[in-house]
């Protein structure tokens, strides 16, 4: 192939006021604005979103998944974050 | 939308470590879906390369022959939902190009496979639309089908997959709906109109039976696929539960399908059906069929005719990133 590859990007895309930006796939676009339209054409054909990002993929940086233990032991070892830890007296009947 | 791909001979194996093979095999019994960056078997990884990219071909093949009705549909109203449904077909193709990639092969090469005949689409799209009916049916019956065996990878063990499939599948019913619709329009309309219906239908259905792949007594390839989760139904399984859902309809519609073997048994509740033609299926597949040389000559011009667009917004780029750096 003697044609250069276009580039790869992420689309996240909020579907409504007090929601978050979600992960919805990617589009490949030779730069910014044509990877808005292309994200809005493909992923947003039936309203799905009012707000979009696109973000380069070779900009996301990410965990090792073999490393997840390590990673993510801290978590696991420290049940008393969690509110189930801690008994009530019985005459404590919500908190 | 098509997935006879998972009839292709299983990739070879190469040599893997046992451990974690069977640490693999146990995440995929739990229903732990696999992602792109864990470990994976690299026969697994071929299979699924293989199967979404050749899903992902058939999407964009799809929409050549539906696009060639859209300057003569009738009225205003289905050449909109036919624009649309073409443009969803497209968008499918590309879910699908993307979920692949996860996989660690690039769109370049994906398409470049696709247009040098070495990745296959699915059969049904080598076939000719010849009347404006031929829309209604591939809406029905060849929606309809990709519909059964789509609905079942929702669930497949990999998550990129599976997502894409969850999109495609909210998107399709739009798509068999409209192609009913379209029917039931032209069944009230005059016996002209009618014939067509039934042209059409005598045409496609025994193609889109075809879809499900060959009968499982010949498909020794799929128990790699069903062991991985990546399949969940064998091939006879999907294409019965086509039959005793088009039924039916069929005779909603006051159309008749071209089998002559096809009766209820009334003790299974399933609708028994004729064995489709499979030396015609598998000369289509091996690139004999009606349509299959006009299909990758359009495939061709297109991606041939477009290089200029995809040079010219790729120099803009580099021309505003290097003004921008400048700045």
């Amino acid at each position: 192939m003697s044609e250069q590859a276009t580039p790869l990007w992420e689309v996240f895309i909020r579907a409504r006021n007090g929601m978050s930006h979600r992960h919805a796939g990617s589009v490949h676009a030779a730069d910014a604005e044509m990877a808005l339209q292309a994200a809005r054409d493909v992923y947003t054909r039936r309203g799905e979103g009012l707000s979009i990002w696109v973000v380069p993929s070779a900009a996301i940086i990410a965990n090792d998944p073999d490393e997840k233990g390590e990673m993510f032991e801290p978590t696991a070892s420290k049940i008393y974050r969690h509110p189930t830890f801690y008994e009530l007296p019985d005459e404590v009947a919500n908190m | 939308m098509y997935t006879q791909a998972l009839n292709n001979p299983a990739v070879e194996a190469g040599v893997e470590d046992e451990e974690k093979l069977a640490a693999f095999q146990a995440r995929i019994d739990r229903e732990e879906k696999i992602e792109p960056n864990d470990w994976m078997p690299a026969a697994y990884r071929k299979t699924l390369v293989r199967q979404i990219s050749q899903h992902a071909h058939s999407e964009v093949v799809g929409m050549l022959p539906e696009g060639n009705w859209v300057t003569r549909a009738p009225s205003l109203k289905r050449k909109a939902i036919l624009l649309a449904k073409i443009q969803d077909e497209g968008g499918h193709g590309l879910y699908l190009y993307s979920a692949a990639e996860t996989l660690g092969v690039s769109r370049e090469e994906l398409v470049d496979q696709l247009l040098t005949g070495k990745a296959k689409y699915s059969s049904i799209f080598n076939y000719p639309t010849l009347n404006w009916a031929d829309v209604g049916a591939v809406g029905w019956l060849v929606d309809g089908a990709a519909i059964m065996n789509q609905i079942p990878l929702c669930r497949c063990s990999f998550g990129p997959y599976s997502r894409a499939m969850i999109r495609i599948c909210k998107e399709e019913s739009f798509h068999q709906r409209q192609g009913y619709d379209l029917l039931v329009a032209m069944m009230k309309g005059t016996a002209e109109q009618q014939e067509m219906v039934q042209d059409a239908v005598n045409r496609l259905w025994w193609p889109a039976l075809m879809m499900f792949g060959p009968s499982d007594k010949d498909s020794k390839h799929s128990a790699d696929s069903m062991k991985w989760k990546i399949k969940r139904f064998t091939n006879d399984e999907l294409r019965q539960k086509f039959v005793d859902a088009t039924v039916p309809q069929a005779k909603v519609l006051g159309i008749s399908l071209p089998d002559p073997d096809l009766k209820l048994n009334e003790e299974t509740g399933h609708w028994e059906h004729g064995e489709p033609d499979w030396d015609e299926f598998y000369n289509t597949i091996k690139g004999n069929g009606i349509c299959n040389k006009q299909r990758m000559k359009d495939r061709i011009k297109a991606h041939e005719d477009g290089a200029w667009v995809r040079e010219a917004a790729q120099a803009y780029a580099a021309k505003q990133a290097a003004k921008k750096s400048a700045a």
